[in-house]
């Protein structure tokens, strides 16, 4: 999946010249916390967050009232040299920035102009849709052998009982070193024949697990 | 042993829709939605003697007009063609039909509208000011959408009924769905619907069908704030259970104020359903319909509407759950004690496994669950996250 698939289009931006006040009723209003800064041109020079914003505002404890403050431009509190993507960046190799980076946002550039941005919600959504049910259906989580051809094994069973597989994931076991756990959903509402069938061809089926339990 | 108390009076209390032609919804003998269970449960209550001939009323067939309240033409037309021959899974498979699911079977318009015109009769009795409460136990398939058949349902008796309710009667209906699968069909038919309420409680959707059902679906524009959902815990048992339908179900009748409830009775949340992992006795069945009966009368001048729904241990779970159901309605006495010898004798011989000879189950039907503090924990978070808008509303 790449990234013009999930960035948002329609971007808040200001410019350097813009005042703290300028940005704080936009954060409000948009309720957003990153306002990427673009020149007349509309290339990124800058990066406005919340914090950023905070940091420049005296404590709401104080009782001071320093109006100027709002009438500084963003040009002075902003971050230069940001990180940036472009929209044919993959989805995983942004998910690996924002965590190594530790960064909220990132500004997506195409030819040299300001055209999305991806927001840690936006690679959460994108995550709930992967492991989410948006269509009636069960899941089948199974442990398997981490050996070559072990998902077409398992899929001859889906296949066999005519059964569409919605989404597959695989990741590796916490307690096995050879072993991968695959959580598969099934557009189902019975899938005891399948479960039947898995454990008939060896398949250790974690859940749906009998009672007897382990949660 | 109660005793029916009905003859006494012209004005009947309730009336239990049901007709031989509601057993044609049969997908094969090894599907495990068997519509055994309501021969089962009318020979129970007859044997218990709680079910009088004068009760029961014939399910009428719903109109295709009917059905097209709830439903699109195309999809209507694909059921008929299918239920006479004129179809391939293949071709059935956009559909939601000729699946190991839900397969095609004979004449399975017909049977579907008849499902649906049991609970439209049970609507009419009820509206019509014949009776205060009607049971249509063959309906409750909650699953069906307006296109697709999904999870052993076809059409959705409920969202027809509740739309035919909307148009005829004005009426503003609140369902609540005890099956322990989420009542997806009816919840996204209502989801924008101010002037319906729709309340589902059910074994987290993490990993059972329609995995739907979570908290945050809460309906959207208009109908924002009158969808709610429990999804409660794998291993849930009676005591927590009740605790959240009781709570969630008087505050949310209370803020919403219907004119007639809809219960949807899917008897699956037993220990023993095969389908599920909820780990609840019959005590629950008691007590969920003496609490709608006991609202419905609090809220609604008694108009109580109940339906079935799933419910996979045909033999030992569902005709002591639905008959139950229908007992609460008509103000007998929960029977207690063991069942009628008759009936068990009788069908023990066909049933696979030993039935349970009393109505309510024995004490030590599974082991403790180890961790049931932290999942009356977790359920009870739940429902505090289910009501937190309208309680913020009322503070």
């Amino acid at each position: 999946m790449i990234v013009e698939e999930i960035m948002n289009t329609t971007v808040f931006s200001l410019q350097p010249s813009d005042t703290i006040k300028d940005a704080v009723q936009l954060l409000k209003k948009e309720r957003i916390r990153h306002l990427p800064i673009t020149n007349s041109a509309g290339e990124v020079i800058g990066l406005v967050t919340e914090r950023d914003i905070k940091n420049a505002l005296p404590s709401s404890l104080l009782k001071i009232h320093d109006e100027d403050i709002f009438y500084q431009p963003l040009e002075n509190i902003m971050t230069k040299n940001i990180i940036v993507g472009h929209p044919l960046d993959f989805v995983e190799e942004i998910a690996l920035i924002f965590y190594e980076q530790r960064i909220g946002c990132l500004p997506i550039v195409s030819a040299g102009k300001l055209v999305g941005i991806v927001t840690g919600t936006d690679l959460l959504y994108n995550y709930i849709e992967l492991t989410g049910a948006n269509k009636p259906s069960s899941l089948i989580e199974i442990r398997v052998p981490d050996v070559v051809g072990i998902l077409f094994e398992v899929t001859k069973v889906f296949h066999k009982h005519r059964v569409s597989v919605l989404s597959v994931l695989v990741y590796p076991d916490k307690e096995l070193d050879n072993m991968k756990i695959l959580s598969i959903r099934v557009k189902i509402m019975n899938p005891l024949s399948i479960i039947e069938d898995l454990r008939k061809e060896g398949f250790d089926v974690l859940w749906p697990n009998m009672p007897g339990m382990n949660l | 042993m109660a005793k029916y108390a009905g003859h006494e009076s012209l004005t009947k209390n309730a009336v239990f829709v049901y007709s031989d032609n509601q057993l044609g919804y049969k997908f094969s003998d090894t599907h495990p939605f068997n519509q055994k269970r309501l021969t089962l449960t009318v020979d129970l209550l007859n044997e218990l003697g709680a079910l009088n001939k004068d009760d029961i009323v014939e399910p009428r067939i719903a109109t295709d007009e009917e059905i097209l309240l709830g439903h699109d033409a195309k999809y209507v037309d694909i059921i008929k063609k299918a239920g006479h021959g004129e179809l391939s899974n293949e071709q059935g498979e956009p559909y939601g039909i000729g699946t190991e699911d839900t397969p095609i079977f004979p004449f399975m318009h017909e049977a579907s509208a008849h499902i649906v015109g049991g609970t439209l009769t049970a609507c009419d009795y009820v509206m019509q000011d014949k009776v205060k409460h009607a049971a249509n136990l063959g309906g409750g398939l909650h699953h069906g959408f307006k296109g697709r058949a999904s999870g052993f349902c076809i059409y959705n008796d409920s969202t027809v009924a509740i739309k035919y309710m909307q148009q005829k009667y004005n009426a503003r209906v609140l369902y609540i769905d005890t099956d322990a699968h989420h009542g997806d069909g009816v919840q996204w038919s209502f989801y924008d619907d101010p002037n319906v309420c729709t309340i589902s409680i059910h074994e987290t959707g993490r990993y059972l069908f329609p995995g739907t059902g979570n908290v945050t679906e809460r309906g959207t524009g208009e109908g924002h704030g009158t969808s709610f959902n429990l999804p409660i815990d794998a291993f849930t048992e009676d005591e927590s259970f009740l605790d959240i339908y009781e709570t969630a179900f008087r505050e949310i009748v209370a803020h919403f104020k219907p004119d007639v409830i809809l219960t949807q009775n899917g008897a699956d949340a037993h220990y023993f359903d095969p389908l599920t992992h909820l780990y609840c006795s019959m005590k629950i069945y008691k007590e969920i319909p003496r609490i709608a009966h006991e609202l419905a009368h609090e809220f609604c001048d008694g108009r109580w509407i109940a339906v079935g729904g799933g419910g996979y241990d045909i033999w030992r779970v569902v005709p002591r759950a639905w008959s139950l159901i229908w007992t609460e309605m008509t103000d007998q006495k929960a029977p207690d004690g063991p069942l009628p010898a008759t009936w068990l004798e009788k069908w023990q011989l066909e049933s696979p496994v030993t039935l349970i000879p009393t109505w309510m189950d024995p004490n030590n039907m599974y082991n403790d669950v180890p961790r049931k503090a932290e999942i009356t924990e977790k359920n009870y978070q739940i429902l505090e996250k289910a009501l937190y808008m309208i309680r913020s509303s009322q503070s």
